[in-house]
């Protein structure tokens, strides 16, 4: 049988980036995704596997090595792996309730960094992105104009903007017209 | 000098700053600063607009967001054209062209104004009564020529090119309103620390200290204290100052809209910046500070232009140093329109006399007008303003009647007192209290939090009123979790009081007369219009409004209602409060579409949402069609196709050889856990617990009534993890319909769902030769009929990455569907093109989709269903576990109605004539020869032409429709009468060989 050759990686928006007033957004790399859903006492046992503290206090995300653990509700964690790794695959061997579920590609990522960051993603987020409300690392699935969202701020003028792969055209553009009007 | 009549050494602008603009036409020079009012007012101008109804000639009235009257289209050019602009609210600007409204051909010869010598035809009702009869006059005659009489500006007719904004924005204290109060309030709450914003809809901070010249604070000026407190102000961190921003409207928890008009007043505003700002904000506290609003009397006559708000007179003069008049009357029943007398008194103004309702006028103001030489008349009244197109005299009256005197004026001010603005405290649903003592109504009872301060809460000191406003500030802040500041402390000197003055009409325009003292100018409504109300019937305040219109214009009563009330208590011989006042609604003042849409246009109205393959399909040809927010390729015409010829090519091609197609939007939902089974048992009309790992099963999903819901097709991929998918349009509401019962039914179950509806695109492979193509790019699946036997799914790899390959079909023949990570589904969609090119297989699209399972009888959720189909109905009753005890729906099946005969139930129709293609939606009925309306048994649901059948087919729901089977029907059409004859569903390959095949 002859060789098959390996399907290349067509990711949404590669590559694209574009600056505003004060604010830049980037649309990041492809990077592993796991929806995690847990009862409370499997979660010290994911946390081992995983290599990352799941945090338990709302709007709150923990990160080593690459990888970040969001809050996103009670009993479920976004897990964004960006060092390669596989966290489906590390949660397998783990015995009490949870569900993981691979959502690697139903994410796209957006970062918005820049002095005018919080203004950009407020035109169109209720969230309260002020540093005292929403500090380095926080996490919320949230909304954005009419979509869904979540957002983590990775740093006091960074934030990571995810939706859904079909959104991103949406969530790109209204970003973009943000960024107009954001200084 | 920037108009004849801008006072020199008066006011605050820059005589050499002018800006030059035209009014219907005519070229005139204003000031930097000024608006459109106080610039027309300059050059001598008061006619202004004509009024809604009686076309009757109106000047400008106020010098704020409360006025009625001058009402102008201002236009940058063709596109951007503002219809129904305040005057007094539009700032000047070098180039604008304000335009008057509602007059034809011109502005002082006014063809409409017939209608004010008929005015006692137009009386309150007047439409309501009139215009009955005949019934069809009204659509073709009555409505478009009353349109097109009355009315306002007229609306833009082209695009908008401007772009608006919008922004969230959180805060600890939300200030609304910039005056002295406010003002205050915002330094107290800011020097906490606490994030604070404050807007008012002026130009700048000042509120009232723009006219109250006798306004000392910390020993400066009012004005100059106000400016040196916003430049403080806005040199914190913690403080966003916004002015000509709106506060328009006040919602659940302290959420409030605010407008922001970035642009408006700029002449080259440049492309970047949005025309105006959407701002929603969410306080932990709000301090009201939204002062009040003076009212005019209402005497005969009182609309002629040059009759004006005495605060309004005193502002042109005192803040942009424009006279109203050169021999000013003044009529008030308070003392404040005192100050405005002596302020252009002194300013060298003739003022020809005051003339005071209230018998023993006394107190300082008095005096010094006395003083300053200024004639004051006591316990008279004004009877009647006289002139057309500007007031020429007042006709002055003692209170009790007798001889009547004409004094010559060419301005008359009023002040008939001042009415807090509880707009927004009513809005946040505020329940507002009748004070007898000063008759006017202030913020009783509070629903949120929030607070009122200064003039809107019925203080009436400017020092009361900022000691009131630096606690609310403080405690607001405190409230909202600041720790305490070091205290702000603001000294008044000098102040003015505003209390006292009179409501409803005054003498000469009382009951037994029939003069046109206007209480609504927007809306031409009269003292006697409200009287007529009453005498009509009406009782409730609510339906005076409604009848009269009265406070139903866009000033939405800011000067009118509290006279219309007091007249119509009067009328009823009852005490206000009883009478009640009507609500304040959101907005305050007009908001734009644009604000309100503000990002949402063009790419950005809604989500376009396209596949991984989409951009293969485009390069393709596909013609897309919406389905939800997806853009699905609907068919792939080659070069002289049109839709039909393209669609049957692909119906026969896959029927023949294979065709692709593009699933990746059907919803799919991982449900995961021990309980997996238990809980697709419960929320699925089959069994699942048998299923076997490996194993799919088309599944139904009822609502509890008993109708389906959705359909889809379920893979168990292991013991406790299912692939669930759903309808294209079905996927989020089906995820919340699970998420709902899981989380409020059946919470015990440990079983957890995740969407994964974008992890994977889907590439449908369907056709004889659909395994032939997909197998040389698999590794790890053994795709033999023996291993792999139709409704199964295996995990593997396609083209070296992960895939769950359904085998599955929704056309008839042996079919596949590709699972494979969305990123690659492009890369793999070509592989299989490029295989499929080898066996001669097309791209197909959902129309051809769509004939293909019509030839097969497969339903599609929502087109042969409505929401009232059952199982049964669609003749699905073999997937109905009938072994379940339980099932979301399941008690709704044994609903009486549910089971009884005669329910209309899926079949298929065949015309006589083969080629006729019936319409879907079209009705069915059994005696075309009845008479209409005929009874109709039922509607044709689907219907094609079928490439592969040689004919039409169609689906439809008829009554009894099973028991019907070779039966003759009868579809009529406008033209025509469509013999049909009933049969089954499945129109090809009865036997479904094929699906081996």
């Amino acid at each position: 049988m002859a060789k098959i050759a390996t399907a290349a990686r067509n990711p949404a928006h590669a590559g694209k980036n574009v600056g505003g007033e004060g604010v830049a957004l980037k649309v990041l790399e492809p990077a592993s995704r796991m929806s995690l859903r847990a009862r409370p006492d499997t979660i010290a046992a994911l946390s081992k596997a995983l290599g990352v503290t799941l945090p338990q206090k709302p709007k709150s995300s923990a990160a080593k090595a690459g990888r970040t653990a969001l809050w996103l509700g009670p009993d479920e964690w976004l897990v964004i792996d960006e060092a390669g790794g596989d966290p489906v695959a590390d949660c397998a061997g783990v015995k009490g309730l949870h569900s993981a579920v691979d959502v690697s590609h139903r994410n796209v990522a957006i970062a918005v960094t820049g002095p005018n960051a919080a203004a950009t993603i407020s035109s169109g987020c209720p969230q309260d992105l002020s540093l005292a409300a929403f500090p380095v690392g926080a996490a919320s699935r949230t909304i954005l104009g009419k979509v869904e969202i979540v957002v983590l701020r990775t740093g006091e003028d960074t934030f990571r903007v995810e939706c859904w792969r079909s959104f991103s055209d949406y969530v790109w553009g209204f970003l973009s017209e943000a960024a107009r009007d954001a200084g | 000098m920037a108009g004849s009549y801008r006072i020199s050494g008066q006011g605050r602008l820059t005589p050499a700053k002018t800006a030059r603009f035209t009014f219907d036409g005519k070229a005139m020079t204003g000031l930097a600063g000024d608006t459109v009012a106080s610039a027309l007012l300059a050059n001598g101008v008061h006619l202004v607009g004509r009024s809604f109804k009686y076309h009757r000639p109106r000047g400008i009235l106020s010098a704020g967001a409360e006025e009625p009257n001058a009402l102008v289209t201002v236009s940058r050019d063709a596109a951007r054209k503002t219809p129904n602009v305040r005057a007094t609210v539009q700032e000047l600007y070098d180039g604008l062209d304000v335009a008057s409204q509602n007059r034809w051909p011109s502005l002082s010869f006014d063809v409409g104004a017939v209608n004010d010598l008929a005015s006692p035809f137009f009386s309150a009702g007047f439409y309501y009564k009139t215009f009955m009869w005949p019934k069809a006059a009204w659509k073709n005659f009555y409505e478009p020529n009353i349109r097109s009489a009355a009315g306002l500006g007229i609306a833009p007719d082209q695009p908008d090119p401007d772009h608006y904004s919008s922004r969230y924005a959180h805060c600890e204290v939300l200030v609304l309103g910039g005056g002295a109060s406010g003002l205050a309030a915002a330094l107290a709450a800011a020097e906490t620390g606490v994030r604070v914003i404050i807007c008012d809809e002026q130009a700048e901070f000042g509120g009232a200290l723009r006219f109250e010249k006798g306004a000392i604070i910390d020993g400066q000026d009012g004005w100059a204290w106000a400016q040196g407190v916003a430049a403080k102000l806005t040199a914190m961190d913690n403080v966003t100052l916004l002015s000509r921003t709106t506060a328009f409207g006040y919602y659940a928890q302290n959420f409030v809209g605010l407008t922001e008009r970035v642009t408006d007043h700029l002449a080259s505003p440049g492309r970047e910046a949005p025309r105006e700002r959407l701002w929603q904000v969410r306080a932990k506290r709000v301090v009201i500070a939204t002062g009040a609003i003076e009212r005019h009397m209402v005497f005969a006559n009182n609309d002629r232009p040059g009759v004006m708000l005495a605060s309004a007179a005193r502002t042109y003069l005192n803040h942009y140093g424009v006279t109203v008049g050169r021999n000013v009357g003044v009529y008030t029943a308070n003392d404040s329109a005192y100050a405005a007398a002596i302020d252009l008194k002194k300013a060298g103004i003739g003022i020809a006399a005051i003339v005071d309702l209230r018998d023993n006028p006394s107190g300082p103001l008095v005096d010094e007008a006395r003083s300053l030489g200024i004639e004051v008349n006591h316990g008279r009244a004004v009877t009647s303003a006289n002139g057309s197109q500007r007031i020429k005299s007042m006709t002055v009256q003692a209170k009790a009647g007798g001889a009547e005197r004409t004094i010559a004026v060419d301005a008359l001010l009023v002040s008939a007192g001042w009415t807090p603005s509880v707009h927004m405290f009513s809005q946040s649903r505020g329940k507002v209290a009748f004070d007898d003592a000063t008759k006017r109504f202030l913020p009783g009872t509070y629903a949120q939090d929030c607070v009122s301060v200064g003039a809107c809460s019925g203080s009436d000191s400017l020092e009361d009123s900022i000691s009131q406003a630096l606690e609310a500030g403080a405690n607001a802040a405190r409230d909202a979790g600041a720790k305490p500041g070091k205290g702000v402390s603001i000294t008044v000197e000098g102040s003015e009081g505003w209390n006292g003055g009179m409501l409803g009409s005054g003498p000469g325009a009382g009951a037994d007369t029939t003069v046109k003292a206007f209480i609504d100018f927007q809306n031409d409504v009269t003292a006697k219009d409200i009287r007529q109300a009453v005498r009509e019937g009406m009782r409730s305040i609510e339906h005076v409004k409604r009848f009269t219109t009265n406070g139903m214009a866009t000033d939405q009563g800011k000067t009118s209602n509290m006279h219309g009330l007091a007249i119509a208590a009067e009328a009823l011989n009852k005490e206000i409060p009883e009478v009640g006042l009507t609500t304040f609604r959101a907005p305050y003042t007009p908001v734009t579409f644009g604000a309100i849409v503000n990002h949402s246009r063009h790419a950005l109205f809604d989500p376009t949402r396209k596949t991984p393959t989409h951009a293969w399909a485009e390069g393709h040809g596909a013609v897309f069609e919406d389905v939800g927010q997806w853009k699905r390729a609907w068919y792939f015409p080659r070069a002289g196709e049109d839709m039909h010829a393209a669609v049957n090519r692909e119906c026969v091609a896959v029927r023949k050889t294979a065709g692709l197609f593009d699933a990746s939007t059907l919803g799919k939902i991982e449900v995961v856990g021990p309980d997996a089974a238990k809980f697709m048992e419960l929320l699925y009309t089959n069994p699942w617990e048998k299923l076997e790992v490996g194993r799919c099963r088309y599944g139904i999903m009822l609502r509890e009534d008993g109708f389906i819901y959705d359909d889809g097709v379920v893979g168990r991929l292991a013991q406790d993890r299912f692939h669930v998918t759903t309808t294209t349009g079905g996927a989020a509401r089906v995820m919340n319909h699970m998420e709902d019962y899981l989380q409020t039914e059946f919470p015990e179950l440990n079983v957890w769902l995740t969407s994964v509806s974008e992890q994977w695109a889907v590439i449908a492979v369907q056709g004889p030769n659909s395994r032939d193509i997909i197998e040389p790019l698999i590794e790890g699946i053994d795709m033999s009929d023996e291993a792999m036997p139709h409704m199964s799914v295996r995990e593997g790899k396609i083209c070296g990455v992960p895939t769950r390959l359904f085998r599955m079909s929704f056309t008839g023949d042996r079919g596949f569907e590709v699972n494979v990570p969305a990123d690659y589904g492009r890369a793999v969609w070509e592989a299989l093109w490029a295989e499929g090119q080898k066996h001669g297989a097309c791209a197909y699209g959902t129309e051809a989709m769509h004939v293909l399972r019509a030839e097969k009888g497969y339903i599609i959720v929502g087109q042969d269903t409505d929401g009232t189909v059952t199982p049964n109905d669609a003749g699905l009753d073999w997937a109905v576990g009938k072994k379940k005890t339980d099932f979301v729906g399941i008690r709704g099946l044994t609903r009486p109605d549910l089971v009884a005969k005669g329910r209309r139930q899926l079949v298929g129709l065949k015309t006589r004539d083969p080629h006729v293609v019936l319409e879907e939606g079209a009705q069915i009925v059994e005696n075309p020869k009845q008479a209409i309306p005929m009874k109709m048994i039922g509607h044709v649901t689907s219907s094609y032409w079928s490439e592969n059948c040689g004919r039409s087919i169609a689906m439809a729901l008829v009554a009894g429709g099973r028991d019907r089977i070779g039966e003759t029907l009868y579809v009529p059409m406008p033209d025509k009468v469509i013999e049909v004859e009933v049969t089954g569903t499945v129109f090809f390959d009865e036997k479904g060989e094929r699906l081996n095949g």
